[in-house]
């Protein structure tokens, strides 16, 4: 595969165009299969023994548990592009994901407190991952209110790169802290483990369930991937359109 | 619609959250792109009658 093809979409006018053609296809794709795996989720899967039918909250919990990791992850490849190679429209793709990663993050821990409740007896517990989630989520509040602070374009891509840096620690604690402490009330991973996939475990989840869920994550993947690019697209004509006014204000 | 016996708040709840959230995401990126093309669109057109 030739990567170096993928910084012809550092042009914003090819990236631009590029999302023209995509997004439709995207969009109706991430409504398909979001909308496959939640029906599915939601009316076609019988109760579970232990958590009766709280256990289709997993069809959103930990989909967008996936994506508030993996967006901040993107916006930390985006802010090193920026870093090194000063392409703007890796810095506004990072600027663009972040509501999405926010809103991820949010849903995430709404639904795992209510979840948590009927399961666990509480909403919340200071347990590592939890906790590192809320961090996780307080940074995408940081990020995104620094990018508004800041008038200057290229000096708010440094600051919001440098505080995405920072964040990727706690971005890739809320993934392992389950592994890193066994002393909380999350439970380990066991849906996207190697031994868990080939079905080679005692806590392996049931077809049942893990089909939907599967789905489910495709949609929710394919949903952030058409708001990123859509977000992108709007971040380069905001770009331009501020670059055009203070032209004109010089004129 | 199944029956959700005495989770039935809890499971809903989550559903119609994060379903709303998700609308709402979608509605403003939506709202935000279309308003930011045409006012772009009204600059650019009126920079090149300017020149």
């Amino acid at each position: 595969m030739n990567f170096n093809a993928l910084w012809a979409y550092a042009n914003p006018r090819k990236f631009i165009e590029t999302a023209d053609k995509v997004l439709p296809a995207l969009s109706v794709l991430a409504a398909l299969c979001m909308g496959v795996g939640l029906v599915w989720g939601f009316f076609f899967t019988p109760d579970d023994y232990r958590q009766g039918a709280t256990v289709k909250i997993i069809y959103l919990h930990v989909p967008s548990a996936l994506m508030a990791i993996n967006i901040w992850l993107m916006m930390l490849v985006t802010s090193l592009v920026w870093i090194v190679r000063r392409h703007h429209v890796s810095a506004l793709a990072a600027r663009a994901a972040a509501p999405i990663g926010m809103v991820m993050t949010l849903i995430a821990l709404i639904t795992g407190a209510i979840w948590g409740q009927p399961m666990w007896g509480t909403w919340w517990a200071w347990d590592p991952r939890l906790t590192s989630f809320l961090i996780l989520f307080l940074f995408y509040l940081g990020y995104i209110a620094l990018w508004e602070a800041i008038e200057n374009d290229d000096t708010a891509a440094d600051l919001t790169s440098i505080l995405c840096l920072v964040g990727s620690v706690f971005a890739l604690l809320s993934r392992y802290a389950v592994n890193f402490w066994n002393q909380g009330l999350h439970q380990g991973a066991s849906i996207l483990r190697g031994a868990a996939l080939v079905g080679d475990t005692e806590e392996r989840m049931s077809n049942v369930y893990a089909v939907p869920l599967f789905v489910s994550i495709a949609g929710f993947v394919l949903l952030s991937l058409a708001l990123i690019i859509l977000r992108t697209q709007t971040e380069i004509r905001a770009r331009r359109m501020r670059a055009l006014m203070a032209r004109e204000r010089m004129n | 619609m199944p029956d959700l016996g005495k989770y039935a708040g809890a499971v809903l709840s989550s559903y119609a959250v994060s379903l709303l959230l998700l609308a709402v995401l979608a509605a403003v990126s939506i709202r935000r792109a279309r308003r930011m093309k045409k006012e772009l669109e009204t600059i650019e057109k009126k920079m090149k009658n300017n020149v």
